[in-house]
C-alpha cells in the first residue's frame, strides 16, 4: 500500500463516518435497539474478508482461523437481519378509531 | 484489474450504497422494514461479488462454515425471547470482534510466511490495532453477555488497584503492538499480544455494573465497528471500511446519548465502578412510606383522566410487559389517556423498553421520550412507575451529594399522585436511596410487577 492508497482509504473512512453520524443522528430513540442489531448485521460484512482467506486455502492455520471467523460473522449476518425485522414487525400504530382492545 | 475484480468492486459500491440507504430508512418506523431489506440485498450482492473472485480456489469449507453459521443464527433469531435482546446484542458484538480478530491474525501469519514485504509499517500498525480491538471486543462482550445473562454477578467486581492493573495490561499490549509494527518478524510476540488483548477485554468489563450496560453495549458496538473498518484497511477493501465506519459511528452516537442520559463521561463509566453500595444507603432509613392495596390503586387509576407509565428494567425482569398492555387497554377503553415515559437508559440497552412494549402490542405513538413526557407530567393525574428507580429519583435534580446528581430524570414527582410498583424497599441497583418513595403523594405498591399488575387488572375488570 503506497501513500496514495493509504490516503484514499482514509478519505473513504472519514466520509463514511460523517455519513454515519448524519444518518444515525436522525434515527428515533424508539428504534435504538433495532438500529444496534441492524448496524451489527451490516458490520458483519467482515464476512467478506474471512471468505477470501478461507477460500484461498493457503494453509491449515489460516483455514481454521478464517473458518471460525466465517461462522461467527455469518451468525451475525443471519440473526442480525432476521431479529431486526422481527423487532420492527412489532412496532404498530393504533388503528384509527380503535380504543384499546378486548383482552 | 480482471473482469472478476471489477465485478466485485462494483458489487461493493452497490452494497455500500444500500447499507447507507438501509440506515437512512431505519430512521422512522414506516420505512424501517424497507431498511432491513436494503441491508440484506446489499449483503447478498457483496457476498456473491466476493465469491466470484479468482482467489477463491474452493467452495467446500465456505459452504460448510456458512451453513453452520446459518444453522446457529436462524434459531437464535426466531426462538430468542424479546427480553433477551440485550444478551443477544452483546453476544453478536462478541462474534463480530472475534471474526475481525481472527482474520487479522490469519493475515499476519500468512503474510509473515509468504509475503513478508507486505507487512509494511502502516499495515502492521493497522493490523495490530484491528487485532487488539477485535479480541478485546470479543472477551469484553462475552463478559457483558455473562453479566446480562447473570452467569457472572451483575454487580461491579472491584479490587484495589484495579485501574492500575487494567491500564498496565493495556499499556503492555500497546507497547508490544508498537514493537510488532516496527519489527513485524517478531512472530513469537503475536500470541502474547492476542492474550493481552483478550485479558484486557475481561478486566475492562469486570467492574461494570448492570445499570451501566446500555453505555457499555453501545461502546462495544462502536469498537466492533471500528475494528471492522481497520480490517478494511488491512485487506484493502473499501466496503469493509465503509460498513465498519457506519457501525462505529452508530455505536459512538448511542454511547454519547447514553452517557448524556446519565450525566457521566466515558472514563467515568469505564473506570468509575458505579453502583457500589454507598455507605449512606446502608444506614437503614427510618422514614415511613405509604403503601396501597390493588383495590386502592385501582380506584385511584380509575378516577384519573391521565396516566403516565414509567417502565424500567424491573418490568423486563418480571416479564410484566403483557400485563402492562392489559392495564393500558382497560384504562384506554375507559377514556383515560395513557402515555409511556421512556428514559434513554431504562433497561439494559438503548431502546430496550420500546422493544418490550412494542412486543406487548402497545402502539408506539404512545411511547414518549423523556423531554416530551416531562412537559406533560405536571398536568398528569397519576405517574405509575414500574420497576424503574434511579431514572425517577428527584435527588438527581437537587442533591449535590447524590451519586446521580445532574442526571436527567423523568420527573414523576411532579405528577399529582405517584404510584411505584416495587418488590421491597431495598435500594435499587445503584444502592441509592430514592426520596420519591417517601413523598406524601407517593403510594408504594409492593409486590412482583407481573403479579401486582395482574391483581390490578383483575380488580379493574370487575368494576363496571
Amino acid at each position: 500500500m503506497g501513500i496514495e492508497d493509504i490516503l484514499s482509504y482514509v478519505f473513504v473512512f472519514v466520509l463514511a463516518t460523517f455519513i454515519g453520524f448524519e444518518v444515525i443522528r436522525r434515527v428515533s430513540p424508539l428504534l435504538h435497539t433495532p438500529l444496534m442489531s441492524l448496524t451489527n448485521a451490516i458490520s458483519a460484512i467482515s464476512l467478506v474478508g474471512a471468505l477470501l482467506v478461507l477460500g484461498a486455502e493457503h494453509d491449515v492455520l489460516s483455514m481454521v482461523l478464517s473458518g471460525v471467523a466465517v461462522t461467527a460473522a455469518s451468525i451475525n449476518v443471519v440473526s442480525g437481519f432476521l431479529i431486526t425485522d422481527r423487532m420492527l414487525k412489532m412496532f404498530k400504530k393504533r388503528e384509527p378509531g380503535e380504543r384499546g382492545r378486548s383482552s | 484489474m480482471s473482469t472478476q475484480e471489477i465485478i466485485a468492486q462494483i458489487s461493493y459500491i452497490v452494497a455500500a450504497a444500500l447499507f447507507i440507504l438501509s440506515l437512512k430508512w431505519l430512521s422512522a418506523v414506516p420505512t424501517a422494514r424497507r431498511g432491513v431489506v436494503a441491508g440484506e440485498v446489499g449483503m447478498v450482492i457483496a457476498i456473491v461479488g466476493t465469491l466470484l473472485l479468482p482467489e477463491i480456489v474452493s467452495y467446500k469449507w465456505i459452504v460448510v462454515t456458512l451453513l453452520i453459521g446459518a444453522a446457529i443464527g436462524i434459531p437464535i433469531a426466531y426462538l430468542m425471547p424479546m427480553t433477551h435482546v440485550p444478551q443477544r446484542t452483546a453476544l453478536s458484538h462478541s462474534f463480530g470482534g472475534l471474526a475481525v480478530g481472527l482474520v487479522g491474525t490469519a493475515k499476519y501469519y500468512l503474510w509473515h510466511a509468504n509475503e513478508p514485504e507486505r507487512l509494511t509499517t502502516f499495515i502492521m500498525a493497522v493490523l495490530c490495532f484491528e487485532v487488539l480491538l477485535g479480541f478485546l471486543t470479543f472477551t469484553g462482550s462475552l463478559m457483558a453477555f455473562g453479566k446480562l445473562q447473570e452467569i457472572i454477578p451483575t454487580r461491579p467486581i472491584v479490587y484495589r488497584g484495579q485501574n492500575v492493573v487494567n491500564l498496565s495490561i493495556l499499556a503492555i499490549a500497546v507497547a508490544i503492538g508498537i514493537y510488532l509494527t516496527v519489527s513485524p518478524q517478531q512472530i513469537w510476540l503475536f500470541p502474547i499480544f492476542i492474550a493481552l488483548a483478550l485479558a484486557f477485554g475481561v478486566m475492562l468489563i469486570l467492574p461494570i455494573g448492570g445499570a451501566d450496560m446500555p453505555t457499555v453495549i453501545a461502546l462495544l458496538n462502536s469498537y466492533a465497528g471500528i475494528s471492522a473498518s481497520a480490517m478494511g484497511f488491512v485487506l484493502e477493501n473499501k466496503l469493509l471500511v465503509v460498513a465498519g465506519a457506519l457501525d462505529g459511528s452508530s455505536g459512538f452516537i448511542l454511547s454519547v446519548i447514553m452517557c448524556k442520559a446519565m450525566n457521566r463521561s466515558f472514563t467515568n463509566v469505564l473506570f468509575g465502578a458505579f453502583g457500589q453500595v454507598s455507605p449512606q444507603a446502608l444506614k437503614a432509613e427510618e422514614r415511613t412510606v405509604r403503601s396501597a392495596t390493588p383495590e386502592e390503586a385501582a380506584d385511584i387509576l380509575l378516577s384519573a383522566s391521565s396516566v403516565v407509565i414509567i417502565p424500567g428494567y424491573g418490568m423486563a425482569v418480571a416479564q410484566a410487559q403483557h400485563k402492562v398492555r392489559e392495564l393500558f387497554d382497560q384504562l384506554t377503553r375507559r377514556g383515560i389517556d395513557v402515555k409511556f415515559g421512556i428514559h434513554p437508559v431504562a433497561g439494559r440497552m438503548p431502546g430496550h423498553m420500546n422493544v418490550l412494549l412494542a412486543e406487548a402490542d402497545i402502539p408506539y405513538d404512545r411511547l414518549y421520550e423523556m423531554e416530551d413526557i416531562n412537559a406533560e407530567l405536571p398536568h398528569t393525574d397519576v405517574a405509575l412507575v414500574i420497576g424503574a428507580n434511579d431514572v425517577v429519583n428527584p435527588a438527581a435534580k437537587h442533591d449535590k451529594n447524590s451519586p446521580i446528581y445532574g442526571m436527567p430524570i423523568i420527573e414523576a414527582d411532579r405528577a399529582r399522585t405517584v404510584m411505584v410498583i416495587k418488590r421491597s424497599m431495598n435500594p435499587g441497583f445503584a444502592g441509592i436511596e430514592n426520596e420519591l418513595y417517601y413523598m406524601d403523594k407517593t403510594l408504594m405498591l409492593f409486590g412482583d410487577a407481573k403479579a401486582y399488575l395482574g391483581e390490578l387488572v383483575k380488580v379493574i375488570g370487575q368494576e363496571k
